[in-house]
């Protein structure tokens, strides 16, 4: 039973830290590098869109991101009876 | 002329006196914080007695992380790079994220006090263990010597003493609160010296910001239109002076998509590899501490990066527009002070006595060192004195908390992995502690002694220091918690040949050793520089560990099982030998 619960947990952490990464690897590299050019075509304020991700946009996102995986984990220890 | 000379004196005087306040006072709280939390056990001379909140954490990580390179050179990078200079932002940021998600948790559930601590057990290896701690050196050394340098350069300009002497001062100040106060003693300063540099950060930034756009808030002003009344956008107005003056265009940058792309990934997974980063996690009570303290750092960390960004837009429209095509004899006091450094030079190339300031290096006249942008930015935007001061204290606080972390690890290696687990296990507590704290003297000499003669190949090195730390322990690390299998014989080949990979690039391409001159960057592989190189390299450890795990046998039972223990997060319990 302990072995099978400590299974199911870590499938759940696994698909989470899967997910926020995939978002991660989006916002960094896909926005503010790879598509910044196509981007930059879009102008918000005095800012180009792409240019904005990468020098502030994807910083933001990081901060969210490292905060719901928090609140996420948080959670799923709840869940499991590994909180403490 | 009499009377101006004296006016100038006064001027000068002022913020020479202001330092000296502010760095005095500074100090004075660093040393009394040392005295009052100074470590009594090797338990919180490695891990501060890992009861530390998770904000303290936090900011302790903060302050740890953001070197004199973040503070004093990054803006100034970003400054001439452009766009470029995103691969520092997102780079030094993003890596938190992969230490929150894949790292952080899992090593404070394991519960030691080191990395090579992690690596010797998980990979049951002696042989493990040596690689490790030499990889922990190799790293922490490049990294400190760069610190050290810092605190020169801020001495010498701010209060105007030899630079190899403020290398000294900052020496003794770091010995004193290191070797009295171990983790603890450095996590409590850590937490002041990240109020200080923040504060000396945003402090300037909102002053230009709204002298330049009207808005106090320095992310938004970055986008705003400009105080002039011109009704022009800050980047259009600086995309239009870069492309006048022959530059790239400020928003597109100059760097090979590919290059970007590898650069931001070294630095990011090679933040996510520092061994000084990486064991403030140890520091906290709990699992979700770790995972909790990682997201703050990164939201302090992230309050000065995103505002680099704009004072680096600033600063370059301010600096094009003060100088370019102004006559010689005209210009600000602070250009002819800097000048006297020699960060800056004009040479009057066509002797029609103005500033040409453009691309191209046969007519251009000017040469600003960007290491200076952040310091000269205060008094190039006219602020007050107490200001241009407090910025020194701030450069001061981010070099001397980054090289006290890095101090730490360095004698940690050597007392407790090196002395305690491979050459004289029976040590006693006491005597680890003194030893702890003598390696600790030995390292400040030897970084001390990097910052006052700096082998022409440390500067560049620093930047490396990242690769470095991405090729060697990041793939050892998330494979020992993500895949069970993973065996000693995998991971010791991995980390070998990812170093030493890294390294033999290095010293081709960045310090030209193999060939009478440097190789061009055509001849790069896959056009990556060394600075991005580490993701090939890290690549590569990977694919060896795993190709070398399949025709080799499991680990052990009990290492399997370590392995199940540390994915679930509760009973963490204390660090422990």
């Amino acid at each position: 039973m302990k072995r099978t619960n400590a299974k199911a947990y870590w499938r759940e952490n696994i698909k989470y830290v899967s997910i926020l990464l995939v978002i991660w690897f989006l916002v960094s590299y896909g926005v503010g590098i790879l598509f910044k050019d196509q981007l930059n075509t879009i102008k918000i304020g005095g800012f180009k869109l792409g240019f904005w991700f990468a020098q502030q946009g994807s910083m933001y996102v990081f901060v969210i991101l490292i905060f719901v995986y928090v609140r996420l984990m948080n959670k799923l220890d709840k869940k499991y009876g590994y909180d403490e | 002329m009499a009377m101006m000379n004296r006016l100038l004196l006064i001027a000068e005087m002022d913020v020479q006196t202001w330092t000296y306040i502010l760095v005095g006072i500074t100090f004075t709280l660093y040393i009394a914080i040392a005295i009052w939390s100074r470590a009594g056990s090797t338990k919180e001379f490695y891990v501060a007695g890992g009861g530390v909140s998770p904000l303290a954490n936090g900011m302790a990580t903060a302050a740890d992380w953001m070197s004199a390179a973040s503070f004093i050179s990054m803006a100034g990078i970003i400054s001439f790079a452009g766009y470029d200079g995103a691969v520092y932002l997102m780079g030094w940021t993003g890596g938190y994220v992969l230490l929150a998600l894949l790292l952080a948790p899992y090593l404070r559930k394991f519960g030691k006090f080191t990395v090579p601590d992690f690596i010797g057990d998980r990979y049951y290896s002696k042989t493990a263990r040596i690689v490790a701690v030499f990889c922990a050196l190799l790293v922490s050394f490049t990294y400190v010597a760069g610190q050290m340098r810092g605190v020169g350069i801020v001495f010498s300009r701010f209060l105007e003493v030899d630079i190899n002497a403020g290398v000294i001062i900052g020496m003794l100040i770091v010995l004193f609160y290191a070797v009295l106060g171990g983790m603890k003693g450095i996590t409590y300063t850590q937490v002041a010296q990240y109020c200080v540099l923040i504060f000396a950060f945003m402090v300037p930034a909102i002053f230009i910001s709204i002298q330049m756009t009207g808005n106090p808030i320095p992310q938004l002003g970055f986008g705003a239109e400009l105080n002039d009344g011109s009704g022009t956008y800050l980047l259009d107005k600086l995309d239009g002076l870069s492309t006048e003056l022959g530059f790239a265009e400020y928003t597109e940058g100059s760097k090979s998509t590919i290059d970007v792309f590898a650069i931001t990934l070294a630095l990011m997974v090679g933040t996510a590899g520092l061994p000084h980063v990486i064991v403030r996690f140890f520091t906290v009570k709990r699992v979700k501490d770790a995972r909790k303290s990682a997201g703050i750092a990164l939201l302090l960390i992230v309050i000065l990066y995103t505002t680099a960004p704009a004072v680096a837009a600033f600063a370059r429209t301010n600096m094009i527009e003060t100088v370019s095509n102004q006559p010689y004899s005209e210009v600000p006091e602070w250009f002819k002070k800097w000048e006297t450094t020699g960060l800056i030079t004009y040479n009057d190339k066509n002797n029609d006595g103005l500033i040409n300031y453009v691309a191209d290096a046969s007519n251009n006249e000017l040469i600003v060192d960007r290491d200076i942008m952040v310091l000269a930015n205060p008094e190039i935007a006219k602020l007050p004195n107490w200001v241009i001061a407090l910025v020194a204290a701030g450069g001061l606080a981010a070099a001397l908390s980054t090289a006290a972390g890095l101090l730490l690890v360095i004698s940690s290696s050597v007392s407790h992995d090196l002395i305690k687990k491979i050459i004289k296990p029976s040590i006693s507590e006491k005597s680890e502690l003194i030893a702890a704290r003598l390696s600790a003297v030995g390292a400040v000499c030897v970084a001390g002694y990097f910052g006052i003669n700096p082998p022409g190949f440390v500067a560049a090195v620093v930047a490396l220091a990242f690769g470095l730390a991405a090729a060697s322990f990041f793939p050892a690390i998330i494979l020992g918690i993500f895949y069970k299998r993973m065996n000693k014989e995998g991971a010791i080949a991995g980390m070998i040949v990812g170093i030493v990979t890294m390294l033999l690039y290095m010293m081709k391409y960045k310090l030209g050793w193999f060939d009478a001159v440097l190789p061009n960057k055509t001849e790069w592989w896959f056009g990556i520089s060394p600075e991005g190189f580490g993701t090939i390299a890290m690549m590569l450890n990977f694919i060896v560990s795993i190709i070398i795990m399949k025709f080799t046998k499991a680990p052990p039972q009990e290492v399997q099982a370590i392995v199940e223990d540390i994915r679930i997060p509760s009973g963490a319990g204390e660090a422990t030998h």
